[in-house]
């Protein structure tokens, strides 16, 4: 490490918002456990509008994408950006300003869609005075990002390194299609109606919806790949060229893909054809991009034995490349008649949130911890625990997924010898019973996991910080 | 690989300077909203050939006149009247629908519907089920004929959904009476011993007049954004739209929307609507 001219960074936001999004992951985890929990047992709703299961699922969604998501995305983001362009950071004070109201904002909306205020789409919930002031928080965090990255010294770093393209990428999809979704006219302060109806609102709203995924939970997660991945394992990308191709194929490849969520509903068949055909090509970039990963450990694959940070970070590829095929498959026509409407989709999700998003989310956030209170973790082997516990808990989940899925699937279009249905929707409804309580399980053990993150890091800063006053006062 | 030394490429160029990749960036992300969501505002075949006919939103269908619920507005002394009434008082002064009956076509919600569908809303029930039949076999047999666009064309937001948790709503109005919704509704094992749906006793206590916090709901003002938003309301209707659904529950509202869902058209086996 060259600890002689190393410039000062912006560290204090950085350390703020990686707490927060570790907290975030705990309280969003907890939801989906409890309502995984509710479906299995529908006894645990206790009748309190607050949180029967719709409104709490909701909750969750948004406390893990956009509160824990978007607080690994923003401390990631400013952490790096210093880093890669060797400056520090183009306002500190707005890099503030854009912490603290974005926990605001995101815990106001927990709040308001459990007491019911709500726009009624999916992924984009929360209301209008919300809404807007997420959109003005966004672009804040966009603009001090572009500005630091315009600030560099051109001699020392003339090109932009490609985990800033991706973060670039990511938040202007995002603001573009997070404004054009969230068009409406309010009816009240608590209330507002779209602005588009029927088949346009379907597909504005899951051309929204699915990059949600593809750039917020994918575009913005890769560029936190492509700076830890090769730190972590102390080595360059695998490939730069592979690097640009994955870039710009993902950027005007991804919109394309919300189609696929409508196929065979009432939007023209050329549209949904269109996403599922742009969704099979996805994959080609997708797994080069993972494999660009991957491959940056070629040669050091023994460290993965005691480097417990890298597991994740290596797992959480896999996940991906994983999903990234799941995913197009499930968007083909065939497939998708079957799948549609049903927990594979749910399954195929969480193979990306909690496998993908969430494991490359913690390998980051364990390197940022150590870096950014220059000291090591608390506890290693509590570490290698959280990767257990998160790994087994993600396979239990989305095992439980796909077989609820399919059976589900086959179910509704079953036959029996005489050309009736074989059963009604409450049979399969109860049929489902097994996979749900084995889902809430793999739940709680990703939770578990959670926690003791939790704990590790709140543990491993008061350390820190004690062995930094101790200091300080045998100096004074 | 590394081509430091050469620095006359397109990408190359980009990397140098953080605007023009932000803006190659922009252009690349946009040009799929553009192909894939300018054209169904203008294909007369992604809305079933329903074509508008005035600047309120009313619509005529002259391939399959059974989709919609044709009426004229006009201007009479700087008010705008229809030539069919949405809804009316009755001789005992109960709110009821008017000049339309079940399978007259797509027409707006009553401001009772209307009110019921932001319960359906606020209770989340989208997360579970669906509004969106598909061409299948087995879902014909289960819900019905499969989903037109325009049957959800007054639908602000749509709420065709992603999941079925519980079963299809796009045709359950008239499916059970009223009394099984709401018997339903308060509490759902007694009727489906098999469900796994939450209960939702408040919505038999709660008035529809009131909104959060006991605020008024204001159905005139939710039917003129309506309007605006191109669902076509008279004045009257809207006028009267806060008294049409005074001492109503929200449980009233919630099942007046219920029993409307996929009653408006009455679709006919022998045409193909859609390709």
């Amino acid at each position: 490490m060259d600890t002689t001219a190393k410039p000062q960074y912006d560290n204090g936001v950085v350390q703020y918002l990686t707490v927060g999004a570790v907290a975030f992951l705990v309280l969003g985890t907890f939801m989906g456990t409890f309502a995984a929990a509710q479906l299995a047992w529908p006894a645990l709703n206790f009748d309190i509008a607050e949180i029967t299961f719709a409104r709490l699922r909701v909750m969750h969604t948004n406390t893990v994408i956009f509160a824990f998501g978007g607080m690994t995305l923003m401390a990631t983001a400013f952490y790096t950006v210093q880093r890669t362009n060797g400056v520090k950071l183009w306002s500190n004070k707005m890099a503030w300003w854009t912490a603290i109201l974005f926990t605001i904002g995101l815990l106001a909306v927990v709040v308001t869609i459990s007491l019911g205020m709500t726009t009624g789409k999916e992924y984009h919930e929360q209301e209008w005075p919300l809404a807007i002031a997420i959109a003005i928080v966004w672009t804040l965090y966009t603009f001090n990002f572009v500005m630091t990255i315009a600030s560099r010294n051109k001699e020392t770093h003339p090109n932009v390194y490609v985990s800033n393209w991706f973060f670039l990428g990511m938040m202007i999809a995002i603001t573009y299609l997070y404004v054009v979704n969230g068009l409406a006219i309010p009816v009240s302060l608590f209330r507002s109606y779209s602005m588009f109806a029927g088949v346009q609102d379907a597909m504005i709203q899951w051309w929204w919806g699915h990059n949600a995924v593809g750039f917020f939970l994918t575009a913005g997660f890769l560029a936190i790949m492509y700076y830890f991945v090769p730190k972590q394992a102390q080595r360059p990308i695998y490939s730069y060229r592979l690097s640009v191709i994955h870039f710009w194929a993902l950027m005007f490849g991804y919109v394309w893909l919300g189609a696929h969520h409508l196929q065979y509903t009432a939007l023209p068949d050329w549209t949904g054809s269109l996403g599922a055909v742009i969704s099979l090509a996805m994959i080609i970039p997708s797994w080069g991009g993972a494999l660009n990963g991957m491959l940056t450990l070629s040669g050091a694959w023994d460290r993965l034995r005691t480097d417990y940070i890298l597991r994740f970070l290596i797992i959480s590829l896999a996940f991906y490349a994983m999903s990234t095929f799941e995913g197009p498959v499930m968007a083909s026509k065939t497939v998708n008649a079957l799948s549609h409407y049903t927990d594979w989709t749910v399954g195929h999700v969480h193979s990306g949130a909690l496998g993908w998003v969430a494991m490359v989310s913690i390998g980051a956030i364990y390197h940022m911890v150590m870096k950014l209170w220059n000291t090591e973790m608390y506890s290693m082997k509590l570490i290698n625990f959280h990767f257990w516990l998160a790994t087994i808990g993600t396979v239990f989940y989305i095992v439980a997924m796909w077989v609820s899925g399919i059976m589900q699937g086959l179910m509704w279009r079953a036959y029996d010898e005489y050309g009736t249905l074989a059963y009604t929707f409450a049979e399969s409804v109860a049929a489902m019973h097994p996979y749900y309580a084995m889902r809430a399980l793999g739940g709680l053990l990703f939770f578990s996991g959670a926690a003791i993150m939790l704990y590790n890091v709140v543990m491993t800063i008061r350390t820190a910080n004690a062995k930094a006053t101790s200091q300080a006062e045998a100096h004074a | 690989m590394a081509d430091n030394q050469e620095p006359k490429n397109i990408q190359d160029g980009l990397e140098r300077n953080i605007f023009a990749l932000f803006l190659a960036t922009a252009l690349a992300v946009s040009i799929a909203g553009i192909v894939e969501i300018v054209p169904l505002f203008y294909l007369k075949s992604a809305v079933d050939y329903t074509e508008q006919t005035d600047k309120y939103g009313n619509v005529k269908n002259e391939k399959f006149p059974e989709l919609v619920w044709e009426r004229t507005f006009t201007e009479v002394d700087g008010k705008l009247v229809a030539d069919k009434a949405l809804y009316k008082q009755d001789n005992n002064g109960k709110w009821v629908v008017a000049d339309w009956k079940a399978g007259d076509g797509v027409r707006p919600y009553t401001p009772l519907e209307l009110a019921g569908r932001d319960i359906y809303l606020r209770e989340g029930c989208y997360i579970c089920h669906s509004q969106m039949i598909r061409p299948f076999r087995d879902e014909r047999e289960r819900y019905g004929h499969y989903s037109l666009a325009t049957e959800s064309m007054y639908d602000h937001p749509m709420q065709w959904g992603s999941k079925r948790t519980g079963p299809d709503m796009a045709r359950v109005g008239g499916k059970y009476s009223d009394e099984w919704h709401v018997m339903h509704l308060m509490r759902p094992q007694d009727m489906v011993p098999e469900s796994v749906m939450p209960a939702y006793p408040w919505l038999a206590e709660n008035s529809i007049e009131k909104d959060f916090f006991g605020t008024d709901r204001d159905m005139q003002k939710r039917l003129s954004v309506m309007r605006t938003l191109g669902v076509p309301y008279t004045d009257e209707e809207i006028e009267n739209a806060n008294e049409a659904v005074k001492g109503h529950t929200e449980m009233d509202a919630l099942v007046a929307y219920l029993q409307v869902l996929g009653t408006m058209v009455k679709l006919d086996d022998s045409k193909t609507y859609r390709e």
